[in-house]
């Protein structure tokens, strides 16, 4: 992939946009290099990069819209490019729902770029694997692990005269360590903008002790109980519930956010005053383009939840001009507030609870209360009077996420942690939540 | 299932396409000449002699072009029709007993000569780390061999036109129905994939797939509630002339609660059922929770047999390849090597295949050049065999792979995936309204719903779609907040019936994510409506603030 600087995607784009015969046009292009390193029965199973550039062509003639993509960036074939989104766009039926692209958007440059990240190579991915496969060899344990990172650049521009480009960078660690008998299990996720602030070895020892530690679980009755969620087993709570937050499934009765004989929720305290969540693209430690690539609407810090209070719904440009409301990006990023308090405080600020490392398989059950199931994996503990006391076999738990943060005792300091199945980068703090209500068990490890 | 979200369906639109776009989009017209087999041969000798030089063993070459099509609508909107293709070149070598991996778009003899030495390069890097040397299980070289989806009507050569008529006719029916909300997609592949390597083989196959999920949504804002029904398809690894509907092809569900279908799919007609039972969900009786004998038909019962059969016999999954991500599995091979380990009941007999015509796995070769075929997994009720590929074959002492290899790109690297895997039928004669006249307590459930199950595959919930309450051997009124937890080996155990081969008919998963990074595959899994007896039902309704 050659990473092409501003002046160069914009000479791109302009060239597009001067072909175009269409209403409008708009343009979005990437380029990524994507590596890898994955291992598992503590040897290398496989590593790659990958490398690709894919710029995407939409047009309009009237009402009607075409989506064409390409990767090549000869002068040739841009023009087959903006030819074949100009007849698929002819043979789409019109949308009542068309928005015409965007006027012209300031795009203010969010921190989404590392030298340290971007420096990342081979050497670097090996080590970072290197560290838990030697330690794991050494202790009779296994490891199973993945690190990735990226590097790239987002270009969008339309015929309105937008015009953004920005490089970004990111990285992502995991790695399960079991024991050699298969009782016990510990994993750990770490994710960074900056390379500098990945350390494989602190990350990797964490999985080893919570392996180490999980063997001889104790199977303890399902029911409500007040648990530690690890930022890892809250993000993929939380971030479902900003499905719901959507502006037009609200007003059309269908999300949770919805009023009973019509119109949304706005305003209302629906959450625990602890709860505070926002986005914010300029946020140092999870930032995140300063623009939304579907809208390409610019982005702002939005309150979505002050005070328990649901201070923003999201409003796609549609929704918003039928509704007199303004529509802005996006969010790409979701912040949940915290204090100073260290996972091990919340730890030793409780008499009986447990401690969950991370939740896995989650999948909405009903969307009329975002009834969660999913199950606790890789580490959970069972703490007496301010210690981890023992392990526990894992839960399942059906749990809405609205309960869950109006049940919030105590909040800790937020991390950096990638969504894994939500699409958001999010800074989130561990928390202890009672009456969390797990209803069966299960004989995993 | 896809764990991640493979597409944003309410937000296909530019810069925000999570379906496989990477590459060229192209006008219909274009789709429809494939690259010349004599210049994808002249790829693959090229990257295998440079492969071969530098120093591989082994090499293989998969030569790609995958072209798609998506047509999304939201209620009688047309939202966004996108076409796409993907076309290059994948090498997988061995050269010091691992493996090494390169793909390249640059279609040219210097392009995949040098992802074929970058690949080598890899391969002798991660030598130094193997544990032990890959040993492939040997496939007789095959010549220059072919194989096609046997399709009737090529979904390339529909008018775009007419198939969103049909998705908006569908929409249509279902608002007529009593649907406040309409969504409908149609998703329609075509792989072109060419597989040759230094064994000999130079295999042509030309896939075709293709699945219309529809979503009916009901809301009464009296009571601030809502409720959907999904339709009742299933996706196929078939032509246009699934969406034919013909009559022979539909099947009354027991008591005549459901129309369904086997073979070809009548989306009007399940769009107008799916308006009318959305809502008639809102006003559905919430169920008690307690024990129930289930009774599961195919559309339903497809999604257990994949999450706690067809995953947990993964090979990988059981050596732990997978112990990072997706999990490991409780069918350990001390389980297996017992040759008594009670899957489930006596009557229940679990097949893996590759060779069904229509099912989503159906192909001639793998992605190793192994011929395809079937194979038991579960047999009289005892675990018998996995799923396994040429690298894995040797641990369960057997000398040939059972084809399970699959790659969702010609970048991505091919590694074993599920095949097909389904449940028998019963042998003797028996319809589900005769299953049903057996049952004193239970609910009858039709189509899939929410799901989850854990890392090992013990403990799973299940949802449906439309739930019937049995009650001393009739049906009765619908139910609603039905959801079935158990464990996996119990529920097998507790097969109580099998309808016969008349009712047996596939369910599949379109997009089935594994590894890392996540790639998808599209699989089918069969069976008859079945009987469990003893089920733990819970009731997932809850009050929020």
């Amino acid at each position: 992939m050659k990473f092409l600087t501003s002046e160069e995607a914009r000479r791109i784009c302009d060239k597009v946009l001067a072909l175009s015969q269409a209403d409008e046009c708009t343009v979005s292009l990437n380029g990524s290099r994507d590596g890898n390193i994955r291992y598992a029965r503590n040897s290398v199973s496989t590593a790659g990069l990958i490398e690709n550039t894919q710029l995407a062509v939409s047009v309009a003639f009237g009402k009607k819209q075409g989506t064409a993509v390409i990767n090549e960036l000869d002068d040739a074939s841009l023009e087959r490019l903006v030819r074949r989104a100009e007849d698929v766009a002819r043979l789409a039926p019109d949308n009542p729902e068309f928005m015409p692209t965007v006027d012209k958007q300031a795009y203010k440059a969010s921190p989404t770029y590392s030298q340290s990240t971007a420096a990342i190579d081979p050497e670097f991915r090996a080590q970072a694997a290197a560290y838990s496969i030697e330690a794991c060899r050494k202790k009779g344990l296994t490891a199973a692990g993945f690190f990735s990172d990226s590097l790239g650049y987002s270009v969008v521009a339309n015929s309105k005269g937008v015009f953004g480009h920005q490089a970004s960078t990111a990285l992502d660690f995991t790695v399960t360590v079991r024991t050699e008998d298969g009782r016990g299990s510990g994993w750990v996720k770490r994710s960074a903008n900056d390379a500098a602030r990945f350390d494989a070895r602190e990350a990797s020892d964490v999985a080893i002790e919570k392996a180490l530690r999980s063997v001889e679980a104790k199977a303890i009755e399902p029911g409500r109980y007040t648990v530690i969620l690890e930022p890892a087993a809250t993000s993929e709570l939380v971030g479902r519930l900003f499905g719901g937050f959507n502006a037009r499934q609200a007003d059309e009765g269908r999300s949770f956010l919805s009023r009973r004989g019509g119109g949304n929720r706005l305003g209302e305290k629906l959450f625990d005053e602890q709860v505070n969540v926002w986005a914010d693209p300029w946020n140092p430690d999870v930032g995140v383009l300063p623009w939304d690539g579907s809208s390409m609407l610019a982005r702002e810090r939005t309150d979505l939840i002050k005070g328990g209070r649901v201070n923003a719904l999201e409003y796609s440009r549609y929704w918003a001009q039928k509704q007199g409301a303004r529509a802005v990006g996006r969010p790409g990023n979701m912040i949940m507030g915290g204090s100073e308090k260290s996972l091990a405080e919340l730890i030793a600020n409780t008499k009986k609870g447990i401690l969950v490392t991370r939740t896995w398989y989650i999948r909405l059950v009903d969307p009329q209360s975002v009834l969660l199931t999913g199950l606790t994996r890789d580490g959970t503990f069972y703490i007496e009077n301010g210690k981890v006391a023992y392990p526990v076999k894992n839960f399942r738990f059906n749990e809405s996420p609205v309960t869950m943060l109006n049940n919030i005792d105590e909040i800790g300091k937020p991390v950096i942690i990638a969504g894994d199945e939500v699409p958001y980068q999010m800074l989130i703090p561990p928390m202890k939540v009672r009456d969390f209500n797990f209803t069966s068990l299960s004989d995993a490890v | 299932m896809e764990r991640r979200s493979f597409l944003n369906l309410s937000s296909l639109a530019l810069g925000t396409m999570l379906v496989p776009v990477c590459g060229r989009a192209v006008a219909a017209e274009e789709l429809l000449s494939p690259m010349a087999v004599k210049f994808k041969k002249m790829l693959a000798d090229t990257a295998m002699t440079a492969a071969t030089s530098a120093g591989a063993s082994y090499c293989d070459v998969r030569v790609g072009r995958y072209l798609n099509q998506f047509i999304t609508t939201r209620d009688l909107n047309v939202e966004n029709v996108v076409n796409t293709e993907s076309a290059g070149v994948g090498v997988r070598v061995l050269a010091g007993g691992a493996y090494g991996f390169a793909a390249t778009n640059d279609m040219t003899a210097d392009g995949v000569a040098g992802a074929a030495r970058q690949a080598v390069a890899i391969a002798k890097a991660n030598a130094r780390l193997q544990a032990e040397p890959v040993r492939l299980a040997p496939v007789k070289g095959l010549g220059e061999v072919s194989w096609a989806t046997p399709i009737k009507k090529d979904w390339r050569t529909v008018p775009i036109k007419d198939k969103a008529d049909l998705l908006i006719t569908a929409n249509k029916a279902g608002f007529d129905a009593g649907a406040n909300f309409m969504r409908s997609v149609l998703f329609q592949v075509n792989q072109q994939k060419y597989f040759a390597s230094t064994d000999g083989s130079y295999i042509d196959q030309d896939i075709h797939r293709i699945w219309m999920p529809i979503t009916a949504t009901a809301v009464d804002k009296s009571t601030n509630k809502f409720r959907s029904r999904n339709g009742l398809s299933t996706p196929v690894g078939m032509g246009f002339e699934y969406f034919d509907g013909r009559p022979a092809d539909k099947i009354k569900a027991a008591g005549g609660v459901a129309t369904l279908y086997k073979n070809s799919y009548d989306p009007i007609e399940d769009a107008r059922a799916a308006g009318r039972q959305a809502k008639d969900k809102l006003t559905a009786k919430s169920v008690e929770p307690g024990k129930y004998d289930l009774v599961l038909s195919p559309e339903h019962l497809w999604l257990t047999i994949h999450e706690s059969v067809g995953h947990p016999t993964e090979l990988d999954r059981v050596l732990g390849y997978e112990a990072n991500y997706a999990g490991t599995s409780f069918a350990t091979l001390d389980k297996w090597q017992s040759k008594k380990f009670k899957y489930g009941a006596e009557r229940v007999n679990i097949v893996a295949d590759k060779t069904i015509p229509g099912s989503l796995g159906a192909v001639g070769f793998d992605d190793e050049g192994v011929k395809c075929k079937t194979w038991d997994i579960v047999k009289d009720g005892v675990l018998v065999n996995y799923q396994a590929t040429r690298d894995q074959v040797h641990m369960l002492g057997e000398a040939e792979s059972q084809g399970c290899s699959y790659a969702d790109s010609w970048s991505s690297v091919q590694f074993q995936r599920m095949p097909n895997v389904s449940l028998s039928a019963g042998k003797a004669p028996l319809t589900p309204d005769e299953m049903i006249k057996d049952v004193k307590k239970g609910i009858y459930i039709i189509g899939d719903g929410s799901f989850s199950i854990d890392q090992q595959r013990y403990n799973f919930q299940f949802g449906g779609q439309l739930y019937f309450e049995i009650k001393d051997g009739k049906l009765g009124a619908q139910l609603e907040d039905v959801a079935y937890q158990s464990n996996t080996t119990e529920f097998w155990n507790a097969c109580s019936a099998l309808c016969d081969a008349s009712d047996w008919r596939m369910g599949g998963s379109f997009f089935d994510g594994k590894g890392q990074p996540s790639q998808s595959s599209a699989v089918s899994h069969g069976a008859s409506t079945a009987r469990f007896n003893g089920v733990n039902v819970i009731n997932t309704a809850r009050k929020i603030a």
